[in-house]
């Protein structure tokens, strides 16, 4: 099988990898990049454990193929802290205890912060729609819900 | 797998004529990704045709028009100023596909030959009048979006056509369209009837042109000049209404599932016909947006 040259921009920095065409992107995240931030729950783009966002634009690495990541800025779950410093949403989550297992987590915080990106001052029901396509089967949504709003109130209080 | 990035539509046509096997275009991939995980198809060869110059633009012409790139994702309609107040039923038939992260690569075209007779978007565009050009071997020729659906999960496309921008007509003066479905949830399912209406009236409120589709209740979408016809001279009276949900009625022929059964088909079908018609007429009026 002809393997694809790849260079794309992965949480800041540029990365080149060589990828089966049949390769989703979420596959090359995991198994050649290692970056294990991003989850398999379904496969089908109906969970969103797998999100990521593509220049700006949150999708589900599981429906990108890893050859069309040609020219493109990533952004993972790996790419919300500032270093040490964990993002406002990770803090909060964390107060929270707005998750359990965690399979689902790092979905939800790549999702919230492209929605907070968008509207820094969501409605709970703007929230809830926003996140529909991320599953949690153990905390429940409420916790959640609850964490992206507070984070939206600090965050706009301390801009 | 073959994989390919073109950068024109002729090379993306030549590609999937030369191809041998089963070829896809991948623009969003959200039906492409799924059935390849799935095993339902192992394509030989997958043309990418987002490389290509303006697929992922929208336009509005001098004359009102609009040009969509085949590419363009829901996201990118829904978030757009202008679009959304021409076409709220198109771009809110769009919008109903899927969660945000489906939206951010979804296209009206994949949803167009994806083939689904539920569908969301193509009864809207066939409302709406959209057209769509296909580039082939030939050139690039012009059709009415209702000449590619051929029934579940095929269309009248054959190899080495490529569809290559999405053309959606003026809106003009009193015009408004609407497309509801229902779900038996709130977000994120398939229809089990969709509706589309698109209306124009006379300064009067007189109904000069209408446009009625529904999805999910035979093979392919269907378009019901009948229904028009029942709506066409009236100022949306009830009687009008009832006659139109009567005719949309008539029309169906849906199929029994675990989602609805037919006759639960048949009679949503009159009542989202006389919803999606009040919505558009007061769109048509001015009243809402």
């Amino acid at each position: 099988m002809k393997t694809i040259h790849v260079t794309t921009t992965v949480n800041g920095d540029t990365v080149e990898y060589l990828c089966d065409p049949r390769e989703t992107m979420l596959d090359v995240l995991r198994d050649r990049l290692n970056l294990t931030g991003a989850k398999e729950g379904c496969g089908t783009g109906d969970c969103g454990a797998c999100s990521v966002t593509v220049d700006d634009r949150l999708v589900c690495s599981c429906l990108m193929l890893g050859v069309e990541a040609e020219g493109k800025t990533i952004t993972t779950v790996e790419g919300i802290a500032d270093g040490e410093n964990l993002h406002p949403l990770q803090k909060k989550f964390i107060e929270y205890a707005a998750l359990q297992c965690g399979i689902c987590t790092p979905g939800i915080l790549v999702a919230a912060k492209s929605l907070l990106e968008k509207n820094p001052d969501p409605t709970e029901s703007e929230v809830r729609y926003w996140l529909a396509g991320n599953l949690c089967r153990c905390t429940g949504y409420d916790k959640i819900i609850r964490a992206v709003m507070d984070t939206a109130a600090d965050m706009r209080e301390a801009s | 797998m073959q994989y390919h990035s073109p950068n024109s539509f002729e090379d993306a046509a030549a590609l999937a004529l030369a191809a041998t096997g089963t070829t896809r275009f991948l623009a969003g991939g959200t039906d492409v990704l799924v059935q390849l995980r799935a095993d339902i198809i192992t394509p030989d060869t997958v043309i990418d045709i987002k490389n290509i110059p303006g697929t992922q633009n929208i336009t509005c012409n001098a004359d009102g028009s609009w040009t969509l790139g085949v590419a363009t994702p829901g996201a990118e309609m829904r978030e757009h100023a202008g679009l959304g107040q021409d076409w709220p039923g198109l771009v809110e038939a769009m919008d109903l596909i899927g969660s945000t992260q489906v939206q951010g690569r979804a296209t009206l075209v994949g949803n167009l030959c994806n083939g689904s007779p539920a569908a969301d978007s193509v009864p809207a565009m066939a409302t709406a009048g959209v057209e769509l050009s296909i580039t082939n071997a030939q050139g690039t020729r012009r059709v009415p979006v209702m000449d590619i659906p051929a029934g579940p999960g095929r269309t009248h496309l054959t190899q080495g056509d490529v569809i290559s921008a999405v053309h959606i007509p003026a809106r003009g003066e009193r015009g408004g369209d609407a497309y509801l479905r229902f779900i038996p949830r709130t977000e994120m399912d398939i229809a089990v009837v969709g509706c589309a209406v698109n209306l124009r009236l006379d300064t009067a409120g007189v109904i000069t042109e209408a446009s009625v589709s529904l999805g999910a209740v035979a093979p392919t979408v269907l378009v019901l000049d009948d229904a028009a016809d029942t709506l066409i001279g009236s100022t949306l009276d009830d009687a009008s209404l009832d006659r139109l949900a009567e005719a949309a009625s008539a029309a169906c022929n849906p199929i029994s599932d675990k989602r609805g059964t037919i006759e639960f088909r048949t009679h949503v079908a009159g009542v989202l016909a006389k919803r999606a018609a009040k919505i558009a007429y007061a769109r048509a009026q001015g009243v809402t947006k």
